[in-house]
């Protein structure tokens, strides 16, 4: 090695050791840490602090409010993914399509995203209100009481988070679309292509690739929600809107089981690194396809 | 005709999507509606528009200091992970760094990171080290969360700026902070811009860590102030309206005023490789 690359790799080094001390401490520790404290008894209040090997994943199993929050984590991530790709697809084609006010649409689009998702949940809690909220007003005062009726909860606080991240796949899929040449199109045209067939068999194949990144940080973010159900429902009513995070989340800091709670968030941690692994090959596989 | 029909269609893509907005719309008519009227719905309009409920929050809640928390903790937070991203985006997009392919894996695990599996051993740290309810204490959790962010955004930033510009610099003798300076941080500005907006709202939207290392007025962020905002007897839905609209409204300058670099972030981030 030359005196020259040494000092390249010097200079390397010094840039991101504020970095890998930053994560190391802060992200990988605690990680490790965690690990370790689910492996643990541990309640503050009553002194609580032995070693307890996997006895928490082991009651985990048995569980039935884990595999009831596990559930209900799974109707919400596919419930919320779902809606979103459809939604985001519609309206990522629609303000392509647009001549003129672009900038409008897209604003009015990135609004719900951009605000923090308490806001988010504010506007739905009183949208949803049982009295005065529009959409029972819009439904001719049918008064359902939308987030204190175990069968309506879910669903009203999926339509929430569909509404605040919907956007984030529509941008991606608008920025893809603005990509695409137009002489594309144009021989389409001239092909006797019509509508639809341009739709199915040139813009939705395009979109593939983005669709499917677009998808797993939504997964990825659906899967570790906690903002939206925790401060619409707080996981109720009857426990139909708790989802793992939000399990973990009262196990750690309402009944004060570090260890317990700890193992359902190792659950989480585990859950959400599988699928972006899965979805990272997949990903891998279309590209050689490609 | 044709061009009558593209106005058309235009119009309604914003109408459509103005309709969209309107659970932001109907908050914001909620928080100028007299209290009186706020339970009576229909009419949908008010009599008349009120600044009754801004009042309240801003004399007689802890908005106005969750807002300065708020304001100080994400600009911070912005600034402390450009600082630590910056030199490490550029050392992983020019520099021949050792061990980087073991770096960007752990950059891109940990975008994947759900913020609950590292909440309780963070809760004992930020205890043992005096951190709760501080700024510092969320500042630094923050920062380190958003950095894998950072570094992954500004390291696409760093390969589109042509490379001859920092070897110019090096041949001149410049050291590693004056080419930052003179070179590098001029040419990324629009980058730096992105991710600056990116960093800036993940932070001051963010609730978790927020919720469960503050305690007091001291430190409490605004979407905390909001979830835990009190009602004596009942629910005060004006002045929690004028609350959503203070803590809404940073993210909405954001998307009108800086549009650009807004959705230019968004995008890099998913579509660099």
């Amino acid at each position: 090695m030359t005196g020259r690359e040494a000092a390249a790799r010097r200079r390397a080094l010094v840039c991101v050791a504020p970095t890998v001390v930053a994560l190391g401490a802060l992200t990988v520790y605690p990680g490790v840490w965690v690990l370790w404290l689910s492996l643990q008894r541990r309640i503050p209040i009553f002194d609580i602090s032995r070693f307890a090997g996997f006895e928490n994943y082991a009651f985990l199993a048995v569980d039935p409010r884990f595999w009831s929050a596990a559930r209900t984590t799974a109707v919400f991530t596919l419930g919320s993914v779902a809606l979103e790709v459809v939604l985001g697809v519609a309206a990522a084609l629609a303000i392509r399509a647009q001549e003129r006010g672009r900038r409008v649409a897209l604003s009015l689009l990135l609004l719900a995203w951009a605000m923090p998702a308490v806001v988010g949940a504010k506007l739905f809690e009183w949208l949803y209100h049982p009295a005065a909220g529009l959409i029972n007003v819009a439904l001719g005062r049918h008064a359902v009481n939308w987030l204190g009726d175990p069968s309506v909860a879910l669903p009203a606080v999926i339509l929430a988070d569909v509404w605040r991240t919907m956007p984030f796949v529509a941008i991606l899929c608008y920025a893809r679309l603005l990509a695409i040449p137009a002489d594309v199109y144009e021989a389409a045209q001239v092909d006797g292509a019509g509508r639809i067939a341009t739709l199915t068999r040139i813009t939705l194949p395009l979109l593939g690739r983005i669709l499917l990144l677009a998808v797993l940080f939504r997964t990825l973010d659906a899967l570790r929600a906690f903002d939206i159900m925790f401060v619409l429902t707080g996981g109720g009513p009857a426990g139909t809107t708790e989802t793992l995070t939000v399990y973990a989340y009262r196990a750690l800091f309402q009944t004060l089981q570090l260890g317990f709670g700890s193992a359902v968030s190792v659950v989480v941690f585990a859950l959400v690194m599988a699928v972006a692994w899965a979805y990272l090959r997949l990903l891998r596989v279309g590209t050689v396809a490609a | 005709m044709r061009a009558r029909a593209r106005a058309l269609g235009d119009a309604l893509v914003v109408l459509a999507l103005a309709a969209y907005a309107i659970p932001f719309f109907w908050q914001l008519l909620t928080s100028f509606k007299p209290e009186a009227e706020l339970l009576r719905v229909p009419p949908l309009l008010p009599s008349r528009l009120t600044l009754a409920h801004y009042q309240v929050v801003v004399s007689q809640s802890l908005m106005p200091r969750a807002l300065g928390n708020s304001l100080g903790i994400a600009t911070l937070t912005t600034l402390l992970s450009l600082t630590a991203g910056v030199p490490a985006a550029y050392a992983v997009a020019r520099l021949p760094l050792p061990g980087k392919r073991l770096l960007l894996l752990a950059i891109v695990a940990s975008t994947a990171f759900p913020q609950i599996a590292t909440v309780s051993p963070l809760y004992l740290l930020m205890r043992a080290l005096e951190l709760r309810d501080t700024w510092a204490g969320l500042i630094l959790v923050h920062a380190s969360f958003a950095l894998p962010l950072t570094i992954w955004l500004l390291a696409g930033f760093v390969r589109e700026i042509p490379i001859e510009a920092e070897e110019a610099a090096s041949v001149d003798g410049a050291g590693l902070v004056s080419m930052f300076r003179w070179v590098l941080i001029p040419l990324l500005a629009p980058g730096l811009a992105s991710t600056a907006l990116l960093t800036f709202l993940f932070s001051w939207n963010e609730f978790l860590f927020a919720y469960t290392f503050t305690v007091s007025e001291a430190s409490r962020t605004i979407p905390v102030a909001l979830a835990l905002f009190p009602g004596v007897f009942e629910v005060p839905w004006g002045d929690i309206a004028a609350a959503s609209m203070l803590a809404s409204l940073p993210p909405v300058v954001i998307v009108i005023a800086l549009q650009r670099f807004l959705v230019r972030g968004l995008v890099a981030g998913a579509v660099k490789e």
